[in-house]
């Protein structure tokens, strides 16, 4: 089953401030890592929302809201998949993971496949 | 809600970390029970200290230190040993200090790749190392391994005993196979990887069309060995031909299980998250610039299908030459009945048949009941209905599948409609 782990922004990732090489270092040792356990399917980090646009929808009707917003730690910074046999092994991987990328927030959820909506 | 459930959580430990764990152990001490051995100590050590002071932040580190701390230790007492016997026998003793700290930090790919082509070693048979593999390296347990394979769990105990016996019986150690080596050592690997993954796609045994478990646990294997040998254009083209043929799990089976062909899938089931990573795959390997080899010619054809939206758009003249191809480095009387196949679809049946008839006297193939449905495809296309209906019945008798055999008395009945109709 595949599993979305998504991290949060900080206050620094939305400032634009880039992780120290260490950091970014030690991320590519772990997508290297989770790559060779055979369970990175696919995954990206995303800018800050200054680069980025909000569609919000009432009534049928779009309203569009570029970034920066005020609550940087609401937003995501990005995602992976992982494929893996059961949520817990996905928050073993994802807490590796929260470890390394100086995250305060993961969120580890399910996603949906083809035979849930049978 | 905050979940601290110690016996699951290290049961999910030992899924997620015991085959790197394994791996290095495997390097520093050298065999394969005495590294299972002390991953266990390792995780008995775990139960031990957290039960009084609770989980760690990163418990994988913890237990990668402890075995590391466990191994050396290990090699410091074997080594007093030798020394005292060494002393006994008025040798030389030489220091071993410096070799354990050489030993002991490696290379994590290092380690697992050997690890995977000492329980892939050819020495074993498939069977062999499939559970072995799936054991050491998936991190499975011998019950997941017997369940996987629909066999008693004392059969596969057995089978793991036996060949661990049996690499230790040749003085199998851990190692990693130079370049002249590493082809043919390759080839033992991605074998029990695609089957593994063919025992989960056909369920040759057993009621469940498709156990996806051991289709799941072989797209792991070849995703960890495309990682660990990025520019290896066949372990590529494996894992790319196991990603498309996964990405159509879903469209197989029919509502009340059965078996939906190809040609007959709903497309829109296909996973495209798969498909996209096969096509990336095959994208690596034409950039690698090598001669294809069976797998990447394999995947290849299997992705001239999923480009294909609709079954109209399939791309059949492509996909006989690329059997065409498959024929020459690879031939064999199931790669020649397909190569007819693709031929009778991309240039008319008469080209299919030609290379039917060929087939036909091929002691391989005498009871093979696509054979005889190929050619009564082909002939019906062609109109030769008398021709097609012989065909089609003797496909009926040969299969062991009740509703492929109604398929093909239906089909021989048509035909006969048919050439009375134009007679």
């Amino acid at each position: 089953m595949r599993f979305m782990v998504m991290h949060y922004q900080t206050q620094a990732m939305e400032d634009g401030v880039l992780p120290t090489p260490e950091t970014q270092a030690a991320i590519g040792q772990y997508m290297q890592e989770a790559a060779m356990a055979g369970v990175l399917l696919s995954g990206e980090g995303v800018a800050s929302s200054s680069a980025g646009a909000r569609l919000e929808i009432a009534d049928g009707n779009v309203r569009i809201i570029d970034g920066p917003y005020a609550e940087a730690k609401e937003l995501i910074a990005g995602f992976a998949i992982l494929e893996v046999g059961s949520l817990a092994e996905a928050v073993e991987h994802a807490r590796k993971f929260a470890l390394l990328v100086g995250t305060e927030r993961v969120d580890v959820r399910r996603v949906i496949e083809y035979s849930d909506l049978q | 809600m905050e979940t601290t459930d110690l016996p699951a959580t290290l049961a999910t430990l030992w899924r997620v970390e015991s085959p790197r764990i394994i791996a290095r152990l495997v390097r520093i001490v050298g065999d394969i029970d005495t590294a299972e051995e002390l991953a266990q100590d390792t995780f008995v050590a775990a139960i031990e200290r957290w039960r009084g002071d609770g989980i760690p932040n990163n418990p994988a580190a913890w237990l990668n230190t402890t075995a590391r701390f466990l191994a050396v230790d290990r090699i410091r007492r074997r080594d007093t040993q030798r020394h005292k016997y060494q002393q006994v026998a008025a040798t030389t003793p030489r220091s071993t200090e410096l070799d354990i700290d050489q030993i002991v930090d490696g290379d994590l790919a290092d380690d697992l790749l050997g690890l995977i082509f000492m329980s892939c070693h050819p020495i074993l048979s498939p069977d062999a190392r499939s559970a072995l593999t799936l054991k050491l390296v998936c991190g499975l347990n011998t019950g997941d391994v017997a369940r996987a394979f629909l066999a008693p769990e004392s059969t596969i105990a057995q089978r793991i005993v036996r060949a661990k016996r049996t690499l230790a019986a040749a003085n199998i150690r851990f190692e990693l196979p130079g370049p002249t080596e590493r082809p043919a050592r390759l080839d033992a690997v991605r074998e029990v990887i695609y089957l593994v993954f063919n025992e989960g796609h056909s369920a040759t045994s057993g009621d469940s069309w498709i156990r996806s478990e051991l289709c799941d646990e072989a797209l792991r294997l070849g995703r960890m060995l495309a990682s660990l040998t990025p520019t290896d254009s066949e372990t590529l083209g494996l894992l790319a031909l196991i990603e498309i043929q996964a990405s159509r799990l879903a469209a197989r089976v029919g509502p009340n299980g059965e078996p939906v062909l190809l040609m007959d899938q709903d497309r829109t089931r296909w996973d495209q998250l798969l498909i996209r990573r096969g096509l990336a795959l095959i994208e690596r390997i034409d950039q690698l610039h090598g001669s294809a080899g069976p797998y990447a010619l394999q995947a290849a054809i299997a992705a001239c299908h999923a480009r294909a939206r609709l079954a109209t758009d399939t791309d059949w003249p492509r996909i006989a030459a690329l059997y065409d191809g498959l024929a020459q480095i690879n031939p064999s009387p199931v790669v020649e009945l397909n190569r007819a196949v693709a031929t009778g679809r991309a240039f008319g049946p008469q080209a299919g048949l030609d290379i039917v008839r060929g087939l036909l006297e091929h002691p391989a193939m005498r009871d093979y009941h696509l054979l005889p449905a190929v050619a009564g495809d082909l002939s019906c296309s062609a109109g030769n209905h008398e021709e097609a209906r012989q065909h089609f019945l003797r496909a009926a008798a040969l299969t062991a599948n009740g509703p492929e055999r109604s398929t093909m008395q239906q089909r021989a009945a048509q035909c006969a409609a048919h050439h009375v109709g134009s007679a």
